[in-house]
């Protein structure tokens, strides 16, 4: 099965973490939690993601400039806002959003 | 011209973990359906029936309107911010969950099952300071018209939101008819069946049946039998 990289940004750090540990016990799926825009720079430049989810704390500007940063060094890269601080949305989100990338998980 | 689309009740999304039976109107948890994510801001509609001295542990949401209404049996909340309450039938329960909160919700009743309708909407603006409202409507006159139990505006009749959605109950009498018109032009009006049959416009209707509709201004609702009706007029965008 192919392995799904998925970076999550948000400033809240127990529902970051919340995020992740639900996005890790899905077999496939690896989640890695960033609380900055300069962190999820950093980790986009040195990691391949196959997702972005922008959480809790994220303002409009901030989603404009991940966004912009997504399609200069990641364009295949879905970027998308995740609603719910780890919730019963998080699973779909994530569906959803490979789905439109037709990837096989 | 947009499609209306009706969510009868035996195709919800169905969830048996023991202590909780979930019916989902929309993808949720681990159940996905790309054509049953929303209609527009409505993106949860979870009919949640929950054992005598069970519920939900400690959790977190951030940037989804929360709403809670019992239908039988008692529900407490207790949430981060130091509210603790417990809702009724007849009360409903609304939480922006904006920046971040963390609840539980529990049936504290061992021996009667908890039934409510748990309902998220997108909220029109993100990383809000969190709030919690609450509102005992049962001595509203909802009797053969619709009560508002739920508006953006917290100077209005119900709790209140950050979104520009507006929800309104009504208990009809059999052969009762009356209209329903949008508080704001554009909006879409989802209709849940809580109990009995009615007739929306020439779609009938069921028992837990939901119908989204986007009608030009007004919509009419004829009960053709005892019925209790949930309208949540809901933005396609925000």
């Amino acid at each position: 099965m192919k392995n799904v990289n998925i970076l999550v940004l948000a400033d809240h750090a127990e529902i970051l973490e919340t995020i992740i540990r639900l996005i890790n016990k899905n077999d496939g799926w690896n989640g890695t939690g960033v609380a900055s825009y300069d962190e999820a720079q950093e980790a986009l430049k040195i990691n391949k993601f196959d997702l972005v989810l922008l959480g809790v704390g994220v303002d409009d500007e901030a989603e404009a400039k991940i966004l912009r940063l997504c399609e200069s060094i990641a364009p295949r890269t879905v970027c998308m806002r995740h609603y719910g601080g780890g919730s019963g949305l998080l699973s779909s989100e994530i569906q959803h959003a490979l789905a439109q990338r037709n990837l096989n998980v | 011209m947009k499609n209306n689309i009706l969510h009868k009740a035996n195709t919800r999304f169905s969830a048996d973990h023991g202590w909780l039976k979930s019916a989902q109107t929309f993808s949720f948890h681990d159940h996905y359906d790309p054509q049953r994510i929303q209609f527009g801001a409505l993106r949860v509609l979870n009919d949640d029936i929950v054992h005598g001295g069970k519920g939900f542990g400690r959790h977190p949401h951030d940037n989804m309107e929360i709403i809670s209404i019992p239908l039988e049996g008692t529900l407490e909340h207790q949430d981060s911010m130091g509210n603790v309450a417990v809702i009724r039938p007849g009360e409903i329960q609304a939480m922006s969950a904006g920046t971040g909160i963390y609840h539980t919700e529990f049936n504290k009743d061992p021996a009667e099952p908890v039934t409510f309708l748990q309902i998220w909407l997108y909220p029109n603006k993100l990383n809000v300071t969190p709030r919690y409202d609450q509102l005992d409507y049962s001595k509203g006159d909802k009797h053969n018209k619709f009560l508002q139990i739920l508006s953006p505006d917290l100077n209005d009749e119900g709790v209140w939101i950050q979104q520009e959605a507006w929800f309104h109950i009504g208990e009809l009498d059999n052969g009762f008819e009356t209209r329903y018109s949008l508080k704001k032009a554009g909006n879409g009006l989802y209709v849940f069946v809580i109990k009995g049959n009615v007739v929306v416009n020439d779609q009938a209707l069921e028992q837990r049946d939901g119908y989204g509709l986007w009608p030009d201004a007004n919509v009419q609702i004829a009960a053709t039998s005892d019925a209790e009706v949930l309208l949540m007029e809901i933005p396609e965008k925000w």
